[in-house]
C-alpha cells in the first residue's frame, strides 16, 4: 500500500500491506457483528417515528465508526508489536520527517467522512420532523400531517411535569396519555428554571425553557407505556422528577380525556388561559 | 534580556522563623479572612438599601455583603502574599527588585516567587492537591450511585458533590498543564530565564489556589445545586453558595487571561537566538494555541459570571423571563466560553503526547508542519461549534444543521493529530518507558471519545444522548482519557528533571495498568447507561440500570485507587527514596534535558542558540543546541 507512511524508502517486510489486510479483516469481522449481533439492540427501540429515526442514524454512524476504530486499532496494535526497539538497541529510527501525499490523502479521506456525515445528519434531521428534538418555536422541519397532529403542552416546574390539552379546554393533568399512530405536537415550557422534557422510549428530547416554547413532533408506533424524565440540572429533586407516560388506542385516549376533561372541570376554569408561554411570579426563593 | 552572568543567590543569614515575618501564604490567609469580614460588614451596610428598590420576589439572603465579602477576601489574600508592595513601591518612587522570592530554601514555595521553576511547582502541588479533592467527590458521587434511589446524601449534598467534582476538575485541570508544565517548560524551552511577567505569573497561581478554596467554601454557604454549568435561572434561585461557585470560577477566569497573556508574550518575544517558528518545539505550539483560546474565551466568561452576580445581588434580571431577561442568554454566554474550555483541555494533552512521541520512537515528529495546523485549525473552530451544547434548547434551532457541520469538522484537524502519531510511530524503534504508556493510552482513549463525539454532534442521534450519561462518558473519555492520561505521561517524563529526583518505574507501570483498565472499564458502559435512558446528575435512576451502576461504581473506586498508587510513587520517590535522576535519562534532544539537574535558579549560563528543531532522531549529526556563542545571532536569522 503506497498510502502509509513512509513506505516509500521501501526494504524489509511491507508493513503497510499487512496492516491494510489486517484492517480489511478486522472491519469485516467487525461490521458483521455490528450488522447482525449489535445494531438490532442499539437503543431506542423502534416504537416510535422519532425513536426510529435515532435507531436508524445511530445504527449507520456505528457503521461509520467501525472501519475508522479499527484502522487506529490495528496500526497502533501493528505498530507497538513491530516497531519496538529490540532489548539494547540504542540506535535511533528512520528520520521521517513527513510526506505531503499520505497527509493530503488523510486529510481529503477527513474531509469526505465529514462532508457526508453532516449531508446525511441535516437530511436525517430535516426528513424526520426534527426527529423528536426540541425544534423552537418556529420548526424548521414538520411533518406532513401537522394541521391534524394532537397539540400536548408539556409544562417543567420544579419538580413535576404537568401536560395541557389545548383542543380539549386547556385541560391540565400530572398524566401524559397519547393515542397511538396519530402525529402529536409537543410545546414543551417551564415555569421557574430550565429543565429538559425526556420522554425516553419515544425519543423526544426538548428543553423547557422559562418563556419559550419549544415545539417537537413524534408519531408513536406502538401502544404502551414510556418514562419521561427531566435531562437537565434543575435544583434538589432532579434526579426525582419523573413520570410514566402512555401511549394507547384512539378510542382509549377519547374516553381517557373525556373523563379527564370532565374530572378536572372544576380546576380548569381556575387555570390561566392557555398559552406558549406562562410568566408566573420571579422564581426567587426567599428561604 | 537580562544579563548573562546572574548573581548566585545566597542562604540570608536571618535567624530561623524570621520568613514567617515577611509576606507569605500564612499572611494571605489571615488578610483573606479579615478582608472578607470587612467587606461582609460593608455589603451588610449596602444591601438591604438595595434590596429595599428591588423588583418583587428578591431574595432575602444577603447577597451583596456575601459576594462582597468573597472579593474582599480577594484583596486580602493578594495583599497577604504582597503583590501590593511592588506597584506601590513603584509609586513611592522606589526602585522596583527585579527578583523577587527567589532565593533557596523552602521558603519560596510559600510566597510570592518570580522564578518560574517555582511557581511551575507551587502549581502542580496545588492542582493535583485539587485534583485529588475533586477524585474523592467523584468517588462520593459513585457510592451514591451504587443504590437507585437517593439513600447516601440528603439530594442538596448530592449536587453540591456533583458540582463540586465538575468545577473543580475543569477548572483546576484547565490549569492543570499551562499552569505547571507551561510555566516550568515554556521559558527553558524556547531558551529563556523567565517568563514575560514574573509577577502575573505568580499571581495567576495564587489566584487559582484561592479560587479552589472559595470554591470549597461553598460548602461552608450551603452548596450549590448547579453542577459545573452554573445554569440560570437556576443560578439566580439558588442558596448563597453559589456565590462562591460565581467567585471561584471568575477567579479562574481571571487566572486563564493573565497566565494566557503571559505565554503569549513569552513565546513571541523571548526566544532564543536560532529558535525560529519552524524549530518551536510542538508543546510550546499547544501553549501558544491554549493561550490565545484562554484569552478570547474566558472574558466571555467573566461577563456571563458577572450578570449572575449582579442578578443576585443587586437584582438586575438579564435571565429571569418574566422581567425581560432570558435564560438562553446564559446558555449562549456559558458555552461560547464552555466549548473553547474543553479544547484549553484538550489541546495541552495533545502538545504533551506529540511533544513525548518523538522521544519514546526515537524518530522525528511526523509532518510538524500539520501538526501545528492541526492544533491551531481546532482553536480556531471551537469558537463556532458552541451551540452543539443547545441542540434541544429550541435557541436557533433552524441553525442545528451548520453547528452540526462544524462540529463535524473540527473532527479534521483532529484527525491530524493521529496522523501524526501514527506517522512518528511508523517503522519507529519504539521505548515503553511509563510516559510512553501514557501516550499510546491516549490515543486509545481519544479515539472513543472522538467517535463518541461523532454520535453527539448528529442531531438526531443527540436527541437520545444530550444530556445523559452517553456525554459524561464522552467529555470523561477526551478529558480524563485524553487530558489527563497525557498529563501523567508529561509528570513521568519531566518530574525528574523538574525535581532532579527520579520516579520509581515499577510503581509507574501499576499506576499505568490500573488506571487503564480500570479508567475504560468505568467510563465504557456509562455509554450504554446513557443511551438506555440515564439523565447526568441525578441521584435516582431507572432499577433496570442498577446492576450496570454497581459495576461502574466498584471499577470506579479501582479507579480511585490506582491514583493511590501514583500518589504513593510521588511520595516514596521523591520523600524517601529521592534517587538523584541524571542529567538526560530519556536521551531526549529537546533543549530542557540539556542542562544539568538540579537546573540552576538561572536555567542558563550562557543564552544557547537553537540550530535545529528538538526531533532530529536520526539525524545523529544535528545537535538542537549551541552553547558556544551568547547572543550573536539575532532571533529569526538562520532559518532551515
Amino acid at each position: 500500500m503506497s498510502t502509509r507512511p513512509g513506505s516509500e524508502s521501501g526494504g524489509g517486510p511491507r508493513h503497510g500491506v499487512r496492516i491494510f489486510i489486517a484492517w480489511g479483516v478486522l472491519t469485516a469481522i467487525l461490521e458483521a457483528l455490528v450488522i447482525w449481533v449489535v445494531g438490532p439492540h442499539i437503543p431506542p427501540k423502534r416504537i416510535s417515528s422519532a425513536s426510529g429515526a435515532e435507531h436508524e442514524v445511530d445504527v449507520f454512524l456505528t457503521y461509520g465508526a467501525v472501519p475508522v476504530l479499527s484502522l487506529i486499532w490495528v496500526y497502533f496494535g501493528y505498530a507497538v508489536t513491530y516497531f519496538r526497539a529490540p532489548s539494547g538497541d540504542a540506535s535511533d529510527g528512520p528520520p521521517l520527517t513527513g510526506n505531503s501525499r499520505v497527509q493530503a490523502i488523510w486529510l481529503g479521506l477527513t474531509t469526505f467522512l465529514v462532508l457526508a456525515l453532516a449531508i446525511t445528519g441535516t437530511f436525517d434531521l430535516l426528513d424526520n420532523a426534527g426527529a423528536g428534538s426540541g425544534e423552537g418555536s418556529n420548526p424548521l422541519s414538520k411533518p406532513a400531517n401537522v394541521g391534524k397532529a394532537l397539540q400536548v403542552q408539556v409544562i417543567g416546574q420544579q419538580w413535576l411535569w404537568t401536560f395541557r390539552y389545548p383542543s380539549y379546554g386547556g385541560v391540565e393533568t400530572t398524566h401524559l396519555v397519547v393515542p397511538v399512530g396519530r402525529q402529536i405536537e409537543f410545546h414543551v415550557t417551564s415555569l421557574d428554571v430550565v429543565h429538559s422534557f425526556w420522554a425516553i422510549e419515544l425519543g423526544v428530547k426538548a428543553d423547557a425553557v422559562p418563556g419559550a416554547d419549544n415545539v417537537a413532533f413524534v408519531r408513536p408506533y406502538q401502544t404502551g407505556s414510556f418514562q419521561v424524565r427531566c435531562d437537565e440540572l434543575c435544583g434538589l429533586w432532579h434526579g426525582h422528577m419523573n413520570t410514566t407516560g402512555r401511549v394507547v388506542s384512539a378510542s382509549q385516549f377519547n374516553s381517557w380525556i373525556h373523563s379527564t376533561v370532565k374530572k378536572y372541570a372544576g380546576v380548569t376554569k381556575y387555570l390561566p388561559p392557555y398559552s406558549l408561554t406562562y410568566y408566573p411570579q420571579p422564581i426567587r426563593n426567599a428561604t | 534580556m537580562e544579563s548573562a552572568t546572574v548573581p548566585v543567590k545566597q542562604r540570608s543569614s536571618s535567624p530561623p522563623f524570621a520568613g514567617l515575618l515577611r509576606t507569605n501564604v500564612l499572611w494571605a490567609v489571615v488578610f483573606a479572612i479579615l478582608g472578607y469580614m470587612l467587606f461582609h460588614w460593608l455589603g451588610g451596610k449596602i444591601g438591604p438599601n438595595i434590596a429595599a428598590e428591588s423588583n418583587p420576589g428578591g431574595t432575602d439572603q444577603d447577597d451583596v455583603a456575601i459576594l462582597m465579602g468573597l472579593f474582599g477576601s480577594i484583596f486580602g489574600w493578594m495583599g497577604g502574599l504582597g503583590f501590593y508592595s511592588y506597584p506601590l513601591k513603584r509609586m513611592a518612587g522606589r526602585a522596583p527588585s527585579l527578583h523577587e522570592g527567589e532565593e533557596s530554601g523552602p521558603g519560596r514555595y510559600f510566597r510570592l516567587c518570580t522564578d518560574h521553576k517555582v511557581v511551575a511547582m507551587q502549581y502542580l502541588v496545588a492542582t493535583l492537591f485539587f485534583f485529588f479533592v475533586a477524585g474523592l467527590n467523584a468517588m462520593f458521587i459513585r457510592t451514591e450511585l451504587t443504590s437507585d434511589n437517593a439513600t447516601l446524601f440528603p439530594a442538596g449534598n448530592y449536587l453540591t458533590l456533583v458540582g463540586l467534582h465538575g468545577t473543580m476538575m475543569l477548572t483546576m485541570m484547565s490549569a492543570g498543564v499551562i499552569g505547571p508544565l507551561g510555566n516550568w517548560l515554556v521559558p527553558i524551552m524556547i531558551g529563556s530565564r523567565r517568563m514575560a511577567f514574573p509577577r502575573i505569573e505568580s499571581l495567576t497561581m495564587w489566584l487559582t489556589v484561592l479560587a479552589g478554596f472559595v470554591l470549597l467554601s461553598a460548602t461552608l454557604l450551603g452548596g450549590f445545586p448547579t453542577g459545573w454549568t452554573g445554569y440560570a435561572p437556576l443560578a439566580d434561585q439558588a442558596r448563597a453558595g453559589i456565590d462562591a461557585y460565581l467567585v471561584s470560577f471568575l477567579l479562574i477566569g481571571i487566572a486563564l487571561v493573565l497566565v494566557g497573556i503571559n505565554i503569549i508574550v513569552t513565546i513571541v518575544t523571548m526566544r532564543a537566538p536560532g529558535l525560529t517558528w519552524n524549530r518551536l518545539p510542538i508543546f510550546v505550539w499547544s501553549m501558544l494555541a491554549t493561550s490565545i483560546l484562554a484569552v478570547l474565551a474566558a472574558p466571555v466568561l467573566a461577563a456571563a459570571l458577572y450578570m449572575v452576580m449582579s442578578d443576585r445581588s443587586i437584582e438586575s434580571t438579564f435571565f429571569i423571563s418574566s422581567q425581560g431577561g432570558s435564560p438562553l442568554l446564559w446558555d449562549e454566554l456559558f458555552w461560547f466560553f464552555g466549548h473553547p474550555e474543553v479544547y484549553i483541555l484538550a489541546l495541552p494533552g495533545f502538545g504533551i503526547v506529540l511533544e513525548l512521541l518523538p522521544v519514546f520512537a526515537r524518530k522525528p515528529l511526523w509532518g510538524y508542519r500539520l501538526a501545528v495546523a492541526g492544533m491551531f485549525g481546532v482553536a480556531l473552530m471551537s469558537f463556532m461549534v458552541w451551540q452543539h451544547h443547545l441542540f434541544m434548547s429550541g435557541i436557533n434551532a433552524n441553525l442545528r444543521p451548520f453547528y452540526m457541520f462544524t462540529t463535524e469538522l473540527i473532527s479534521i484537524p483532529t484527525g491530524v493529530i493521529f496522523l501524526n502519531g501514527m506517522g512518528t510511530l511508523w517503522r519507529a524503534k519504539i521505548r515503553f518507558t511509563v510516559p510512553m504508556l501514557f501516550c499510546l493510552a491516549f490515543f486509545f482513549n481519544f479515539l472513543i471519545g472522538g467517535l463518541s463525539g461523532v454520535f453527539l454532534s448528529d442531531v438526531t442521534s443527540d436527541t437520545v444522548t444530550h444530556g445523559s450519561f452517553f456525554v459524561m462518558a464522552h467529555f470523561h473519555y477526551t478529558i480524563m482519557g485524553g487530558l489527563v492520561f497525557a498529563l501523567m505521561g508529561g509528570i513521568y517524563y519531566w518530574l525528574p528533571k523538574m525535581t532532579g529526583l527520579n520516579l520509581n518505574q515499577m510503581l509507574g507501570k501499576v499506576h499505568f495498568w490500573a488506571m487503564f483498565i480500570f479508567f475504560n472499564l468505568t467510563f465504557f458502559p456509562l455509554f450504554a447507561a446513557g443511551m438506555l435512558g440515564m439523565p447526568r446528575r441525578v441521584s435516582s435512576y431507572n432499577a433496570s440500570l442498577h446492576t450496570l451502576n454497581v459495576f461502574v461504581s466498584i471499577m470506579a473506586f479501582c479507579l480511585g485507587l490506582s491514583m493511590l498508587i501514583f500518589l504513593g510513587n510521588l511520595v516514596w520517590s521523591l520523600v524517601f527514596k529521592r534517587e538523584r535522576a541524571a542529567d538526560n535519562p530519556w536521551e531526549s534532544k529537546s533543549i530542557e534535558w540539556q542542562i544539568p539537574n538540579p537546573v540552576p535558579p538561572h536555567n542558563f549560563d550562557t543564552i544557547p542558540t537553537i540550530t535545529a528543531d528538538p526531533y532530529g532522531y536520526g539525524f545523529p549529526d544535528q545537535p538542537t543546541v549551541d552553547w558556544g556563542g551568547t547572543r550573536t545571532v539575532p532571533a529569526g536569522a538562520g532559518a532551515a
